[in-house]
């Protein structure tokens, strides 16, 4: 097994090659095998990932599983898994499977969907596992183009509009991120991962148009690698394309883009932000946790007046995402566990969202708020799952969203008061926001004749809820199950850099003297 | 066992709520009742069995499961039993099955659900899920269950409250409930995390035992440097202001009413809205050593009791009648308190339990009788039409209004509950303020409560019929199964003040053996000076203040927890003889007034609400607190919401950031016009030139190092 995480990456890009060369025709038997040949490949893709997270020690903060070969032009392959990355893995492959079933009913193209979805599970996969800068690059980017067709193919009928803003946004940002990729390279002399985040990057201040730079080279690295990732988070005030991709998106496009592909700037904080420019991560840390105070309650007001379902829940999810970058800047064990682990709850929960809006879209081809009310008199099974997963939307104890919301709160509460009580006055407004929708679309008595024959839930549909559900209870109950297998590695980041703070503060006050 | 009595309403909860198709409504019901009277009947082993002197600091502890563990924070899913646990485990399941059993027949027939609608199963899945809920909160050994359980109850109570989801004021009154408790429990959040940060865990005997370290500490706050326990203890309380409904967030109470009544006795009268109650008692060893916030909070409290019962004497919905009463009850206890007789706020939270639970389903039987009419204008002379039930409501009445007789004591005072109890809290309030805000507007609050209820009483059940003749011919009694859940519970109206007072009020040692708090005789203390004037009357009241005695375990040490110069409840024995009477006669005054107004001259109230308009007005409106939020709060939200959707998501930023990427759109559009696959090309071209730019500086400075 010395090769399993590169064959858990490119698992599902085989099964799209098979689609490609063998699969012929578009009748409704050619559809139906596409699909099958699709929910195969991610059921293996996450049945090889359990080999994975069976093989992780927690312990072990260091890379496991490493995989390194030479590879073109005397640049590295090279893989590896850590406590910061095993859970966005599992997360991916095991929402995958549930996106091939969501889109079940979809008729239009219906190979090359399948295929953009396995050949983005790889790319995803590979974002969260590679450990090459250029590897890293490749990977993050070219998950922007099956998003992107998924988006302006299949999406609705703004669709051309929404994936140019999605694919500018977030290029645009990738631009930045590359040079500094160039300079990274040009200082260490290395792409590798783990000697960068060993690796220190100049902190001398210096002059760039008669600005001065605190913390020099780091904060510039630091300002262009944030110029990616916020973009992807979203964090506000770059947010406005993440509502537009979602309105337009298919049900599955937005089940991806909400649950993996925002992770990806999340985790991009992680693994490069703090442990590689620590002392830019510390300068312009304040910065980011105001951004994120902002994002909470501006996003949570805007929700307020939405009248578009899925509007409302992704501006809900640029919330939510607000608690994560705050959690990862607070920088410790608290705000950083909260982070990951909200983050691994978001992927359940505003995955089941955006498929409870596309279970009644199916049926109405609306996202009107004010096209609905009174499902609950038809739709009783609907009725449940969505009052569940709002719930856990807005951070019910006992639900997994309670335990990220609470742990970042926790350690922002240690590094700013002020911020906290902001951040904190977004569960009353997520409340507000979550219930509100749900009461205009659930509640009341049904008495739109369009809604006179509206079904309940299939057993397809009930069956893809039916892990999220089971996760996102177990997870709320249970937390360790994430906790401690992140835990150590949180620690050790944080310990490492404390340590490189530390270091930096007693070297600027012994050059002061 | 206690995991038993814990889980035993979840089982039930579930069996019911998923079970129902399977074997059939009724069984299913039974099922979530008789889980349900499994856990009151072991609550009830376990608080008579229950000895304090048996465990060390007075409880015992059963882990459960780990739950949140991150870095030095760490939580488990615990059973903390203790007295207080003891105490809230039997109001909770008692009144919680007696409220089961009687929904079998208030829940019988529903006319907001059409025939063949299977509501009830899903009506008695919340009940059980909301009593599990509560015992998660009560059972908490640490802070954050206990949130589990504060939140859990709030999810229970918003599903119950909207049960009726086809009616609209129902929908609209379970979200204000959750949103207005959410404001409550963002207060209760911040107090948690402050505690963290300070004693660095959320576990209570963990913060108990930092407490006497954190004396004179401060810390950071927003913009200023506070005493960390009033902070947190202000920050918590909020919490409690919350759930308990106290005065500016109290506007999701009445409201609330629009649950089904078996759900108002229950949630709204007995056990959730306590919580607040018991969350400020759980906290004794912190609330006492911050006097800022426990002043605020017998301020608030007896605000709250005054401003409550002015409401409630004007209101014609029977149920809204006894929604503030329970508001101005609730201040009472948090003035109790506040004052540091924890053990007082706890007898008064018992005896509530027992007298309100009763009149809130003595109503409920009213409104099964009348057809679901509400308006006590529309009822009259019912007392022949449902004799028992008018009989169960004269016993709640007489116990909330605190009937009784004054100054005979037999080893107890005689009386019903609420003569017992709300005595204790208001000469705890003369003792504890000597004789200032808190004593006159509690005593105030007894003349109105004494009037509001008697108001009840008559408009009900005296006089002639008003309103539907045909209801009125129709009007029948409740069936026995609703009945019987009153005759329990009016036992405990009538006698759980005179049984307990003893373990509650009494004198320090017996409170403190009941509560497993360390007691000692008291040093002398009555030549301080302030408490000569209370001496005169020592004499006058007996053996049972012959030795003074105060509770002296150290913080944790014990159920609840008194600093060494809190005396309050041994002064309240000794408070002079006309503030023993002083309730006694508002009651009286009460009394005579309503009885005046309506069986008199029962022209007089339109007379005078014509004559006092404003002020008649003002108070039939609630103080326009609904109007003033609406009008500062929910209005500007949503404004400032679509302000910045539309001048700042919109304009500003997609016009502003992207203006220029605006000008590039077109362009590509074009492209794709053209070609589908013509701009994935373009794309795919800029990435790989990127990547050549990347190698080919890597090739030729490769060597940087």
């Amino acid at each position: 097994m010395g090769n399993i995480l590169s064959l858990t990456t490119f698992l599902p890009l085989l099964g799209a090659v098979i689609l490609a060369l063998f699969l012929r025709g578009d009748d409704a038997d050619a559809q139906r095998n596409a699909k099958w040949v699709a929910l195969v490949t991610t059921v293996v893709t996450f049945i090889c990932s359990l080999f994975i997270l069976t093989n992780f020690d927690p312990n072990n903060t260091g890379f496991q599983m490493v995989e390194s070969r030479d590879w073109l032009l005397g640049l590295q392959y090279k893989m590896g898994v850590d406590g910061i990355s095993i859970l966005f893995v599992m997360l991916t492959t095991f929402l995958m499977p549930l996106v091939i079933a969501a889109c079940w009913t979809v008729e239009t193209r219906v190979k090359e969907y399948m295929i953009a979805f396995l050949v983005l599970e790889t790319l995803m996969l590979g974002v969260f596992l590679a450990l090459d800068l250029v590897l890293f690059y490749l990977f993050f980017e070219a998950g922007l183009i099956p998003m992107f067709l998924i988006i302006g193919i299949w999406g609705g009928k703004n669709r051309i509009y929404a994936s140019f803003k999605f694919f500018l946004y977030t290029f645009l940002g990738s631009v930045l991120m590359l040079v500094a990729m160039v300079a990274m390279f040009a200082d260490a002399g290395t792409t590798d991962i783990p000697t960068l985040m060993t690796h220190t990057f100049g902190t001398e201040n210096f002059n760039v148009l008669g600005v001065q730079i605190v913390g020099g080279m780091q904060t510039l690295l630091w300002l262009a690698f944030f110029a990616s990732f916020a973009v992807k988070m979203p964090m506000w005030p770059v947010h406005t394309w993440l509502p537009d991709a979602h309105v337009q998106a298919p049900t599955a496009g937005s089940v991806v883009l909400a649950a993996i592909l925002l992770k990806m700037g999340g985790y991009g904080f992680l693994r490069f932000s703090l442990p590689m420019f620590p002392v830019g991560s510390e300068v312009m840390g304040p910065l980011v946790l105001w951004l994120s105070a902002i994002a909470i309650v501006y996003t949570s007001l805007v929700a307020l007046v939405q009248d578009d379902m899925k509007k409302l829940i992704a501006y809900s999810s640029v919330a939510h995402m607000g608690y994560v970058t705050m959690g990862i800047f607070a920088v410790n064990q608290q705000g950083i566990d909260g982070a990951i682990f909200q983050m691994i709850s978001h992927g359940f929960i505003s995955g089941a969202l955006f498929l409870c809006v596309g279970v009644i879209y199916d049926r109405m081809h609306t996202r009107e708020i004010d096209a609905y009310g009174g499902l609950v008199n038809r739709m009783p099974a609907y009725a449940l799952i969505f009052m569940f997963f709002t719930m856990a939307n807005v951070g019910l104890p006992g639900t997994s969203g309670f335990v990220g919301e609470f742990l970042t709160l926790m350690g922002i509460f240690q590094v700013n008061t002020w911020i906290a009580v902001f951040a904190t006055s977004g569960v009353i407004l997520s409340a507000a926001y979550a219930l509100w929708l749900y009461r205009r679309v659930v509640m009341g008595d049904l008495i739109k004749e369009s809604l006179k024959t509206i079904s309940d839930m299939t057993t397809r549909e009930r069956a893809i809820f039916a892990p999220l559900v089971v996760m996102t209870l177990l997870l709320g109950v249970y937390p360790a199950l994430v906790l401690d297998i992140i835990g150590p590695s949180v620690a050790a980041l944080v310990d490492n850099y404390d340590t490189a703070l530390a270091t930096f503060e007693a070297a600027t006050q012994f050059a002061s003297n | 066992m206690e995991t038993i009595i814990l889980f035993a309403p979840l089982v039930g909860a579930l069996l019911c709520g998923f079970g129902w198709k399977f074997i059939g409504e009724k069984a299913a019901q039974w099922t979530a009742t008789s889980m349900l009277f499994l856990s009151a009947i072991l609550s009830w082993v376990v608080f008579l069995t229950f000895d304090a002197s048996a465990h060390v600091n007075g409880s015992y502890t059963v882990n459960l499961l780990r739950w949140i563990e991150s870095g030095t924070l760490s939580t488990d899913w615990a059973i903390k039993m203790d007295r207080l646990t003891a105490i809230m485990l039997i109001v909770i399941t008692t009144v919680s099955a007696l409220v089961h059993l009687y929904s079998f027949g208030y829940m019988a027939h529903d006319e907001n659900f059409k025939e063949g609608e299977s509501y009830r199963p899903r009506f008695f899945a919340y009940l059980s899920f909301f009593t599990f809920a509560m015992l998660m909160l009560v059972t908490a050994d640490n802070l954050v269950q206990m949130f589990f359980g504060w939140e859990g109850v709030g999810v229970a109570s918003y599903l119950l409250i909207g049960f009726y989801y086809k009616k609209p004021t129902a929908n609209a009154a379970a979200i204000k409930a959750f949103v207005v408790n959410r404001v409550g429990d963002f207060g209760f959040a911040l107090g948690i995390f402050a505690l963290y940060l300070v004693t660095d865990s959320i576990k209570f005997d963990d913060i108990f035992a930092a407490i006497p370290d954190l004396q004179d500490h401060t810390i950071t706050f927003m913009w200023r440097e506070w005493n960390t326990l009033n902070l947190i203890a202000f920050l918590l309380f909020i919490g409690a202001m919350g759930k308990s409904a106290q005065l500016f967030l109290h506007t999701w109470l009445p409201d609330a009413m629009e649950g089904p009544t078996p759900v108002s006795a229950l949630i709204h009268a007995a056990t959730m809205v306590t919580a607040g109650v018991f969350l400020v008692c759980r906290m004794s060893p912190l609330m006492e050593y911050a006097p800022t916030a426990t002043s605020f909070i017998v301020f608030l409290g007896a605000t709250t009791a005054f401003f409550a019962a002015t409401v409630g004497l004007v209101q014609n919905d029977i149920k809204r009648v006894i929604a503030y009463s329970t508001c101005s009850q609730l201040g009472y206890m948090f003035v109790a308190a506040g004052l540091g007789v924890y053990s007082v706020a706890m007898f008064h939270l018992l005896t509530h339990a027992f007298f309100k639970a009763m009149l809130f389903l003595g109503a409920g039987s009213v409104i099964h009788a009348m057809h679901h009419e509400q308006d006590m204008r529309n009822y009259g002379g019912l007392r022949h039409k449902i004799p028992k039930t008018f009989w169960m409501m004269m016993i709640g009445t007489l116990a909330i209004t605190g009937v009784g007789i004054p100054l005979l004591y037999v080893g107890f005072p005689v009386g019903f509950a609420g003569f017992v109890s709300k005595d204790a809290i208001i000469e705890s309030a003369y003792a504890g303020t000597n004789g200032g805000y808190a004593f006159w507007m509690l005593v105030v609050a007894a003349l109105m409560t004494s009037f509001y209820s008697w108001r009840l009483m008559f408009l009900t059940f005296y006089g002639t019929p008003r309103g539907d003749a045909h209801t009125h011919d129709h009007a029948h009694e409740s069936p026995t199964i609703m009945l019987v859940p009153l005759y329990v519970l009016a036992l405990g109206a009538i006698f759980s003040g005179m049984v307990w007072y003893g373990s509650f009020f009494s004198s320090n040692d017996k409170v403190g053996k009941f509560f497993g708090v360390p007691y000692a005789e008291a040093s002398e203390h009555s030549g301080e000076g302030d408490h000569s004037a209370a001496d005169d009357h020592a004499a006058e009241e007996g053996d049972h203040t012959k030795a003074h005695y105060n509770l002296v375990g150290a913080p944790g040490e014990g159920a609840i927890h008194n600093s060494p110069d809190n005396h309050v409840l041994n002064d309240a024995h000794e408070v002079p003889v006309w503030v023993k009477l002083a309730p006694f006669f508002a009651m009286l005054a009460g009394l005579g007034l309503a009885y005046q107004m309506y069986i008199r001259r029962p022209d007089w109230p339109a007379k005078l609400a014509a004559q006092q308009a404003p002020l008649y007005q003002f108070l039939l409106n609630k103080w326009y607190f609904d109007e003033i939020y609406n009008f500062i709060f929910i209005k500007p939200a949503l404004a400032l919401g679509r302000l910045l959707w539309k001048r700042g998501d919109t304009d500003t930023i997609d016009g502003g950031i992207n203006g220029i990427a605006m000008g590039i759109i077109p362009f590509f559009t074009r492209l794709a016009g053209r070609a589908q696959s013509g701009y994935i090309f373009s794309y795919v071209f800029a990435m790989v030139l990127g990547i050549a730019v990347l190698l080919t500086w890597m090739t030729l400075f490769g060597g940087a190092n």
